[in-house]
């Protein structure tokens, strides 16, 4: 039996949790007594929030950096346009104070890091994954089997999510039974990759949400050793059985890591972005002036086709998505002067590092991107 | 030669241009030549090798398991998740797809 009790009020708040045989009194008693860390507070970290502080979780732990932008708004629904601006973690504890202020809220305005992760994930009994990045799942996964703490994970790309609890001290797998590690560096991101439907982490969220609510009250079948796949286009959900690897790193018979490792190497993060020579680089002013004269370079544009019609500068040549570019090196003319771009300059830094490899030598990168030429020369051009 | 259903996910997608196709191979296949007869004609496909989480029929693979007619492939990249986009000169992880 829990050894918290439920006050009066809270009897009235639960009441649709207390009918049910399967939660009942000993159920909320033990959501109450129970403690859910949730790493990032973004858009799988906001239905997770809610729902476990409307279903009367009795702590929830917050981490998050970031601060409130208007275009978290589109999913982040745990956030409003009054705390545009404010820390993640506040304004959340604002919104959760007003949901349910029978329970507790601890905020952590920090990044997880190897140095404070067990610190931070000591005293939860669920550790959820909300993040965004490889090296801070990676980290939390690490983080959780060491800590012998279940890990309940989502993840979401565009219109597909995945969600699954790791938990190998129940005989389940981690994340790294499946991942053992990510690849070698040298690939570098898309800034077009960012792209979600809102309602997206909505689903995920909530499985999240779910699960951990059922491991908080031991009710059910957790999501232990299965994966769902959720596919928002063709509205399909498929479920893999998974298992767990004996040769895991950190979860197997013999694990190599035994301890917290810099995830930021290990990912291959680098330090700033790569760096290219200054002969490959052009600036937005001095692209304007160029595409003025005689002389004018071809202007290739390495984004996507649904972000030219966003924005595009003018008198662009040519399109081909760096997704293509390794395709289709052959439609272009290495003898003729060319610029590169995209977004940020991310991708077309990258096309630029590949079109030397295949023998060009007059190609540059627009640094910036489409963003900087919006502000340096066409403010008319949208930023996105 | 045997029929095999391929089921892709996430950036997968995009190279290949579709989420599902039916391929053609060898009595004896395993999942592994699957995927590298698909690398062979998505070049962009390649940089994943080694980085996938195989299923054949719903059930966890590993890329040695032989293919009988008729088996679904399921190949699932990683994903980070999140909607975070890359700024220029920030710190950017080089995993993530192109
Ligand atoms: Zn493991």
């Amino acid at each position: 039996m829990s050894k918290v009790s439920l006050s009066n009020e809270e009897i009235a708040r639960y009441s649709r949790h207390l009918i049910m045989p399967e939660v009942g009194m000993e159920g909320q008693r033990r959501l109450k007594q129970g403690s859910v860390l949730l790493i990032g507070s973004g858009g799988l970290g906001s239905p997770l929030a809610l729902y476990l502080a409307a279903a009367g979780v009795g702590h929830i732990g917050l981490v998050d950096f970031d601060v409130v932008d208007a275009s978290n708004l589109q999913r982040q629904i745990v956030h409003g346009t009054s705390t545009v601006g404010m820390p993640k973690t506040e304004s959340a504890r604002r919104r959760l104070r007003d949901l349910n202020p029978h329970i507790e809220i601890t905020v952590y305005e920090t990044q997880i890091t190897s140095a404070n992760a067990f610190e931070l994930m000591r005293g939860y009994d669920v550790i959820v994954d909300g993040t965004d990045n490889f090296p801070t799942r990676y980290l939390t996964n690490d983080a959780s089997v060491l800590l012998g703490k279940p890990n309940v994970y989502g993840s979401i790309f565009r219109f597909e999510g995945q969600a699954t609890v790791f938990a190998p001290q129940q005989g389940g797998p981690c994340y790294r039974c499946l991942y053992p590690e990510p690849p070698p560096p040298g690939l570098v991101p898309s800034c077009a990759e960012g792209g979600v439907l809102g309602v997206l982490p909505g689903v995920i969220g909530t499985i999240q949400a779910t699960e951990t609510i059922k491991l908080l009250t031991g009710i059910g079948e957790p999501l232990i050793g299965r994966l769902m796949l959720y596919d928002a286009l063709g509205m399909r959900f498929r479920e893999l059985k998974l298992r767990r690897n004996p040769n895991c790193p950190v979860c197997g018979e013999n694990p190599s890591v035994t301890t917290l490792i810099d995830y930021e190497q290990f990912c291959g993060i680098a330090p700033e972005a790569p760096a290219i020579g200054g002969q490959y680089v052009i600036t937005p002013l001095e692209l304007a002036d160029w595409l003025q004269r005689d002389d004018r370079p071809f202007l290739l544009d390495v984004r996507n086709p649904y972000e030219v019609a966003i924005a595009s500068i003018p008198g662009t040549d040519k399109l081909i998505p760096i997704d293509q570019l390794p395709e289709r090196i052959h439609e272009l003319d290495s003898a003729r002067e060319m610029v590169v771009y995209c977004r940020s300059g991310v991708r077309s830094g990258r096309a630029v590092e590949l079109l030397k490899q295949a023998g060009f030598r007059k190609v540059k990168n627009l640094e910036g991107g489409v963003l900087r030429w919006s502000d340096d020369v066409d403010p008319t051009v949208a930023k996105y | 030669m045997i029929t095999i259903h391929v089921r892709l996910f996430a950036a997968h997608r995009d190279i290949v241009g579709r989420a599902e196709m039916t391929v053609q191979q060898e009595t004896g296949a395993t999942v592994g030549a699957v995927w590298e007869r698909l690398v062979a004609e998505y070049p962009s496909l390649g940089r994943y090798t080694g980085r996938l989480l195989y299923a054949v029929n719903q059930q966890f693979a590993e890329p040695g398991a032989v293919l009988q007619d008729g088996d679904e492939v399921a190949i699932i990249p990683p994903v980070s998740g999140g909607a975070r986009r890359i700024e220029p000169g920030q710190v950017c992880n080089r995993f993530n797809p192109l």
